[in-house]
């Protein structure tokens, strides 16, 4: 019995001490989260203040703060896709740096594609067109000898 | 006195453009030399005016004449000397300046240049010219004049912004505006070819220079607009796909087109239609990126203001375009090609292939920039497009442009032989491939980096294998290695510049993927006396200590970096309180490396010292970034250079 | 033949991108509705900077207006602080309850704000941001009007006017409790 009380007495010492120690506004270093997703996540999100850096790159204090907010959130337990529908749910649509894969917002990761597909058909039917080009005009009468000086003062001018 | 002056200036300027502009439309009209003449004093007057506004802008800076709004705005009595020069460009109305006065030193040089050699285009390009500056005259006129007055005069101004507190603001803007306006010169020449009906070849020989000059500021522009961001703004990044830096850099797309198309068109007298629509697309481009720097229509951490300022761009952007492009159409029977393709396997179609994937990377970063507008319009909801599409999409156009670096300048006009072709490209592929086993081997596991680094092998050893045959074969001649070399690299100036540019890009290339796929970056909370360590470096936290500068209020860490015992280096990250500012500024610090760097961001602190919070990086390969534009320097020097007389 | 009209596509292709362009004039990119209209509003649990706790919980059955502020936050917030507090005195009475909280601010500065305005309404600091972004706030001042049953219903991004206050005041005391 006085074992335990003096255990007891001696714990609530040592916090009464920690807690006296402990610097009162230390952000958590370490904890059971994965830093690694907490700067996926946060690189998924984009900083409100600064606009066009994702809340990982982000140097500004509202980011620290929303990196903190995700951190403890995943702490809780949240999965990577609840932290992110959390602040969308805040937010809207345009926190996230990329826009949906579905829906209208589809049309921006696809159309760059399509365009290139179709200005590689494009320059096809261009350079079979300027290819066929010299079948139409009609072979004039050169002198064999002259035509042969030609071709080879021609094929000397490609040399680089 | 001074806000009158400066008015009276401004006015006086757009009236003389004005005219002058006309004149030389009339004078072309019927020959009228004493006309021509009278637009070209006009052209002259303009920039004295100009230059008298840009000097009593300067005067009223470093006389702390806050009775002018623009000087109360954007300096205090604590600016430091030479940003109160800088603070001209600093912010809207004095950008303007800068451009129109570039403007119209760049007309003087054309009134210089080609008032004898081209008389017939060179009346229409000087009023294309003066068209354009009087535009930005008028800009400087009604919506953002930079000489108002400001009531009550207050005691002391409100300070440039922090940000723009740096050695990359003096430079950044001007190489910007340098490469812009730079464009202006082929576009009034495409213009006036158009007019006239001399759609050849004429008007891209002649501005040809000007092409490389624009392209290389613009170039340069980006680069330093990408340190600037790496050494200030704190994030270890150099490029975010801002909207404003989306705008520099689609101009900058199509301008590099342009440069390679148009040796299709000296050559082969084709793609005469496609080159006028690329120089009116680059130019059209320069002026969009001006609006939506300063139309607010689209976020942006760069954006200037808002205001009426953008209908005044979007109209002239629709003038501009309109006008050209209906000119361009109306004038289609002339633009027909008068060369053949043999091939598809030749140079010609490479060039295709370049200006394929150019404009593509400029489409798709103008649909995605323009987006969220689009989403806006059609459904109401506000989205935003960021990095990771930008990423995604034009990566793989940038690796495709690579190879095509690779294969162009050595495949043979025409039709490539399957000779032609082995003897330049099998040893340049297989040392590709060799490099990127290598990679492998050393762990390197990321398939992009290993193609890119692959790619940036092959071409630079078809570079080297151009070179070196080059050189070998002038040697026969009897020539040293050295005097060979020189000799050739002047002799063929235009072809070895255009080497050594790819090989800038590629250097670039090299820091891009190496900084992309390398860096590694943690955030910590140290206290005094503790260390953290990241990719070998130690990183200890000192103490923090508070000064008082002459417009700020810094707080100033010191931590000591240690990397395998080697002597400590101590790093100075800060925090600056601007008073007129709201969060505070980290002042980043760090050591630039040619592998690597190490970056250190000041975050949170104690108060008293304790702890601080702090953002370690090791950032790899990014100075090969800045060391790539030192290389394409050079190479652009090399290409303008005078042509060397050469034997038939 | 066919190129003869087909040439002018060249330059009317450019007119949609204007079009475009012009309807973004329109728009205000900064001005992101917020998702939160008509939805229950998020908990909060503070302490003012007198000391007291303050709850939206503790206030559910009055009409809140909830103003997000900052003493570095120039010109606007400065502008605004006394529309707030004349809205507040005007309305204290009628079952409206002004709650003002400072983000990312010094503890000093925050309060030589309060002194110099004289705000009688509390005021709390957010020294986490948690309140932020429950809120879903982007920047400084942004003011939410909250109705009786706990619902976001109105959202003014940027400086409060006294009349937007009490329009939007006025039309929620009119609703039934």
């Amino acid at each position: 019995m006085r074992r335990g009380w003096a255990g007891a007495a001696a714990v609530i010492a040592l916090t009464a001490v920690a807690a006296w120690a402990a610097p009162s506004t230390r952000p958590p270093s370490t904890g059971p989260v994965d830093e690694q997703v907490v700067h996926e996540v946060a690189s998924q999100l984009r900083c409100v203040v600064c606009q066009s850096l994702s809340v990982a790159d982000s140097p500004s204090e509202t980011a620290n703060q929303m990196r903190a907010i995700i951190r403890e959130r995943l702490a809780a337990g949240e999965n990577p896709e609840q932290v992110r529908a959390y602040f969308v749910a805040k937010y809207g649509d345009w926190i996230l740096l990329s826009p949906p894969r579905s829906g209208f917002t589809l049309l921006v990761w696809v159309v760059p594609f399509v365009g290139l597909g179709i200005g590689l058909v494009l320059v096809a039917v261009a350079v079979r067109r300027w290819s066929r080009a010299p079948q139409a005009a009609a072979p004039s009468q050169i002198d064999p000898a002259v035509r042969e000086r030609i071709r080879r003062e021609m094929s000397q001018m490609d040399k680089p | 006195m001074i806000p009158e002056l400066g008015y009276g200036a401004t006015v006086a300027a757009l009236v003389l453009a004005l005219w002058g502009a006309a004149a030389a439309v009339m004078s072309a009209r019927s020959g009228s030399a004493a006309l021509l003449r009278s637009g070209e004093r006009a052209a002259v007057g303009a920039f004295a005016l100009i230059t008298a506004c840009i000097a009593l802008m300067l005067y009223a800076f470093l006389t702390f004449d806050f009775s002018i709004q623009y000087v109360a705005i954007n300096t205090n009595r604590g600016t430091p000397f030479y940003y109160r020069i800088t603070a001209l460009w600093g912010a809207l109305e004095g950008s303007i300046v800068l451009w129109s006065w570039m403007l119209s030193i760049y007309t003087l040089i054309v009134v210089f240049q080609y008032r004898r050699r081209q008389p017939e285009l060179y009346p229409w390009v000087l009023s294309v010219m003066l068209g354009i500056l009087a535009f930005f005259l008028l800009v400087m006129t009604i919506p953002a004049p930079p000489f108002e007055r400001l009531t009550p005069i207050p005691p002391d101004g409100r300070g440039l912004n922090p940000l723009l507190q740096d050695s990359g603001m003096i430079t950044h803007p001007v190489a910007l505006y340098l490469g812009f306006t730079g464009f202006t010169v082929p576009f009034a020449f495409a213009m006036a070819a158009l007019i006239v009906g001399r759609t050849g070849e004429e008007w891209i020989t002649i501005t040809r220079r000007w092409t490389i000059i624009a392209w290389y500021f613009l170039s340069l522009g980006l680069l330093i607009g990408g340190w600037w961001s790496y050494h200030v703004l704190g994030w270890g990044g150099y490029w975010a796909w801002d909207p404003v830096e989306n705008a520099a850099f689609m101009p900058w797309l199509t301008a590099t087109a342009f440069l390679h198309s148009v040796m299709v068109q000296e050559r082969r007298r084709m793609l005469k239609l496609w080159n006028l629509s690329l120089i009116i697309l680059t130019f059209g481009l320069t002026i969009f990126g001006t609006f939506l720097t300063r139309s607010g229509i689209i976020g942006s951490v760069h954006s200037f203001t808002q205001g009426s300022i953008g209908i005044f761009f979007l109209g002239f952007l629709a003038l501009a375009l309109l006008g050209s492009f209906s000119l361009l159409a109306s004038r289609m029977e002339r633009l027909r090609a008068e060369g053949v393709l043999d091939s598809v396997v030749s140079r010609e179609s490479m060039f295709l292939l370049n200006n394929l994937f150019l404009v593509a990377a400029a489409f798709t970063v103008f649909f995605g920039t323009v987006f969220p507008l689009l989403s806006e319009a059609v459904r109401g909801v506000k989205i935003s497009v960021g990095a990771p599409f930008f990423n995604l999409v034009n990566i793989p156009v940038f690796l495709s442009l690579l190879f095509l670096m690779g294969v162009g300048p050595l495949i043979a006009w025409r039709r490539a032989s399957a000779e032609n072709l082995k003897r330049n490209f099998l040893k340049p592929v297989l040392a590709g491939f060799v490099a990127a086993a290598a990679l492998r081997a050393v762990g390197v596991a990321n398939g992009l980096v290993l193609t890119a680094m692959g790619l940036v092998v092959f071409v630079a050893s078809t570079i080297a294998l151009d070179l070196f045959r080059a050189v070998r074969a002038r040697r026969r001649s009897g020539d040293g290695w050295s005097a060979a070399t020189w000799g050739l690299l002047l002799r063929q100036n235009r072809r070895y510049g255009g080497f050594i540019v790819h090989l800038g890009i590629l250097v670039v290339a090299l820091g891009v993927a190496g900084s992309q796929a390398w860096s590694v970056q943690k955030e910590v909370t140290l206290d005094r006396g503790q260390s953290a360590e990241l990719a070998g470096y130690h990183v200890r936290f000192d103490g923090l200590s508070a000064s008082e500068e002459s417009n700020h209020a810094k707080v100033t860490g010191a931590f000591t970096v240690t990397n395998g015992g080697a002597g400590g280096d101590v790093l100075h990250p800060a925090k600056k309180f601007y008073p007129q500012d709201q969060s505070p500024i980290a002042a980043v610090d760090y050591r630039l490396g040619f592998f690597e760097d190490i970056y250190v961001v000041l975050g949170d602190f104690a108060n008293d010292g304790s702890h601080a919070t702090i953002k370690v990086q090791v950032n790899r390969m990014v100075s090969w970034l800045w060391m790539g534009g030192f290389v394409l320097t050079l190479g652009a020097a090399l290409a303008i250079l005078p042509d060397a007389r050469r034997t038939a | 033949m066919k190129a003869s009209w087909l040439k002018w596509a060249i330059p009317a292709a450019v007119v949609p991108v204007l079009l475009l362009l012009a309807y973004g004039f329109k728009t205000n990119p900064h001005d992101i509705p917020s998702p939160l209209l008509n939805r229950p509003a998020a908990a909060f649990s503070l302490t003012t900077f007198s000391g007291a706790p303050i709850s939206l919980e503790s206030l559910r059955g009055s009409v809140v207006v909830l103003n997000f502020w900052a003493s570095w936050c120039v010109p606007a917030c400065y502008d605004e602080a006394p529309a707030l507090e004349r809205t507040w005195r005007e309305y204290k009475d009628k079952g409206v309850t002004v709650v003002g909280v400072d983000v990312q601010d010094k503890e000093e500065a925050a309060r030589e704000f309060l002194a110099k305005f004289n705000h009688s309404f509390p005021n709390a600091p957010d020294p986490k941001g948690r309140v932020s972004v429950d809120y879903g706030v982007y920047g400084v001042p942004e003011t939410f009007f909250i109705d009786r049953q706990g619902r976001v219903r109105f959202k003014v991004v940027g400086g409060l006017t006294d009349e937007t206050a009490r329009h939007h005041l006025d039309a929620l005391l009119k609703e039934p409790s």
